[in-house]
């Protein structure tokens, strides 16, 4: 290290004079040879990846919508697991762009690219329009689980619901996690990237594995109950212009649609009994509204008196607990941190001060966090309240994944 | 009519939402526009921070490593006896096996001249490990130096190696000058 310097120092001082092996005089005229230096990928390919998502979603709407053909939408799925997933081996998704915009917003040393945010953007924007048009097809990890649905179980509507509300939990840390700088945790636990790159940690491995074993019964277990842009497309999907229906013209009530989705996503008609038995649950949906307030103080100050906690998982704050609890560790070589920390210029006042920096940010950061899930559990406890008068089988516009199954099921024609 | 009523009602309140979503999409893309850049970012090793710790080796998602020596040959002393080719202390003086540092015999050794030495680095061989560089740093010119190579590099949206580098050299740079060579690197620094 300190010879490092003095290079810095002679380079600075007078470029290659000082060295401490001055570059020879050859006599043979020798020439060394050039720095083989290769290209990134380069920059038209990855807007050429920002065409073919937008191709994708384009088509898959249509397809939902007009076409209304299962066998067209495997055919895209196929085709988006090999081009996302197998040959740009899943990197960048709309998933993990999630963290890239949060950074960019905390972070002004961090621009993001115009790639990063077509990929955030575009799905978004076309669930507003078709519905989760990227799930049904763009999404490698969707694509992957969905070539696996072998023998899907009904999941109960309660706890489908229930394990539902994690995706937010998720959202909400993973976007804690990247706009205090700590890191990308929605990549760093992406369970099929290992599948995509065909190698990765062993744990990466294993976990990708258990999802599509389980994915063979519960279907696209990621999907419905981990996945952050899911969350994101859940709430923007039930506000959409237009949507997949099961039936060409008029609903004939014949059930046969109810059991072909895997997903659980059909809502069952609505009769006016049921109706007129929440008629004197009023009081509820009033209730579970003036809570939502307090779950969010609740939620809130929960994970703000656990943001030193939070925190650790940043190196910085990490290395700093580690040398003020256990001083001892200075004197294992073995600790590869510990040792390039005291090998540095880089002081323990300086390590300290960074670190109750970043400690702040996570206090700000996890009172928002917390107050953003407990307002996703308030407003689930009041969607439990509502009942809304149904005919028909529809498709749930929040939970339906655009996949196209129960198309062939309906007995009506056009 | 009542029915025609709340349909108009929930059709209202989805369009409104829906008109809320797309300008609040709308400004969160603006926003991110604002300060964006037309480049892509690639992930890079500084050499001036690397403590040569070992971990390129062993924490890529990649097998082997991306990360790769590359040689500064206008910062080279053409030695003899190399410091990032043989071990430290080696007993004889020969380039045989036993001597050299590299686990996987990735550098070259060419005779050029009396006494001079060019090392070139096998590529396809080097695993990134970076006891060349520590031992070209400790004893030489600190010629020898890591890089992520961008053929190989997946650009991950999280470098794993990023993450657990001790001494925090590795970083995004912009797609456009996507590496930190020492040789022309250093010449920029000054």
């Amino acid at each position: 290290m300190p010879f490092l310097l003095l290079l810095l120092i002679a380079l600075s001082v007078d470029s290659t004079a000082q060295q401490r092996f001055p570059m020879p005089e050859f006599e043979s005229g020798y020439q060394h040879p050039e720095v083989s230096a290769p290209e990134p990928r380069s920059l038209a390919l990855e807007y050429i990846d920002v065409l073919v998502l937008l191709a994708f979603l384009s088509v898959t709407s249509w397809l939902v919508i007009r076409k209304r053909s299962r066998k067209w939408i495997l055919g895209l799925v196929v085709a988006a697991l090999l081009y996302f997933g197998f040959w740009r081996n899943g990197c960048i998704c709309p998933i993990g762009s999630v963290q890239n915009m949060a950074l960019s917003f905390s972070d002004p040393g961090y621009a993001v690219s115009y790639t990063v945010i077509a990929f955030f953007m575009l799905p978004l924007l076309f669930s507003l329009g078709f519905g989760r048009v990227f799930c049904g097809t763009a999404c490698p990890l969707g694509a992957i689980q969905d070539l696996v649905i072998i023998r899907p179980v009904k999941v109960p509507a309660r706890v489908s619901k229930s394990l539902g509300m994690f995706p937010f939990v998720y959202l909400a840390l993973a976007v804690l996690y990247a706009s205090t700088g700590t890191g990308f945790v929605i990549c760093r636990y992406d369970p099929f990237i290992g599948i995509f790159r065909m190698g990765a940690e062993f744990h990466l491995i294993v976990l990708g594995i258990a999802f599509l074993l389980a994915g063979m019964f519960v279907a696209r277990p990621y999907c419905r109950f981990v996945c952050p842009y899911g969350a994101l497309l859940k709430v923007t999907s039930m506000f959409s212009k237009h949507h997949i229906s099961i039936t060409p013209s008029q609903c004939i009530e014949c059930k046969l649609c109810s059991d072909s989705c895997p997903f659980g996503a059909i809502d069952r008609p609505v009769p006016e009994r049921a109706i007129s038995e929440m008629k004197g649950k009023t009081g509820h949906f009033m209730l579970y509204a003036a809570v939502i307030p307090l779950l969010m103080m609740a939620g809130g100050w929960a994970l703000s008196s656990s943001h030193i906690f939070l925190s650790r998982a940043h190196p910085d704050v990490y290395l700093a607990h580690l040398l003020i609890d256990n001083p001892g560790v200075m004197d294992d070589t073995e600790n590869l941190d510990v040792q390039t920390f005291l090998g540095s210029d880089r002081t323990m006042e300086s390590l300290v001060h960074d670190a109750e920096a970043i400690q702040a940010a996570f206090l700000r950061g996890s009172w928002i966090t917390g107050a953003f899930i407990g307002l996703v559990a308030g407003l689930f406890l009041v969607s439990q309240s509502i009942i809304r008068r149904r005919t028909g089988y529809h498709p749930n516009r929040g939970d339906c994944l655009s996949c196209g199954r129960c198309l062939k099921y309906c007995p009506v024609q056009k | 009519m009542e029915r025609k009523k709340t349909k108009n009602r929930r059709e209202f309140i989805r369009s409104s939402m829906r008109f809320g979503m797309v300008l609040a999409l709308g400004g969160a893309g603006g926003l991110a526009f604002r300060h964006s850049a037309g480049d892509k970012w690639v992930w890079q090793v500084d050499p001036f921070k690397c403590s040569w710790c070992g971990r390129c080796a062993t924490h890529c998602v990649l097998s082997p490593s991306a990360v790769k020596c590359m040689h500064a040959y206008d910062l080279c002393g053409y030695c003899d006896l190399c410091g990032g080719y043989l071990i430290p202390g080696h007993s004889a003086r020969s380039t045989a096996a036993e001597n050299q540092l590299c686990p996987t015999a990735a550098i070259e050794r060419k005779f050029i001249e009396e006494p001079y030495y060019q090392y070139t680095i096998n590529e396809d061989l080097c695993i990134g490990c970076a006891k060349c560089v520590e031992g070209c740093s400790a004893f030489g010119n600190g010629s020898l130096h890591l890089q992520v190579n961008h053929e190989i590099c997946v650009n991950c949206n999280e470098c794993a190696i990023a993450r657990s580098c001790p001494s925090d050299a590795v970083k995004r740079v912009r797609g456009s000058a996507p590496y930190l060579m020492k040789g022309d690197f250093s010449r920029d620094q000054t």
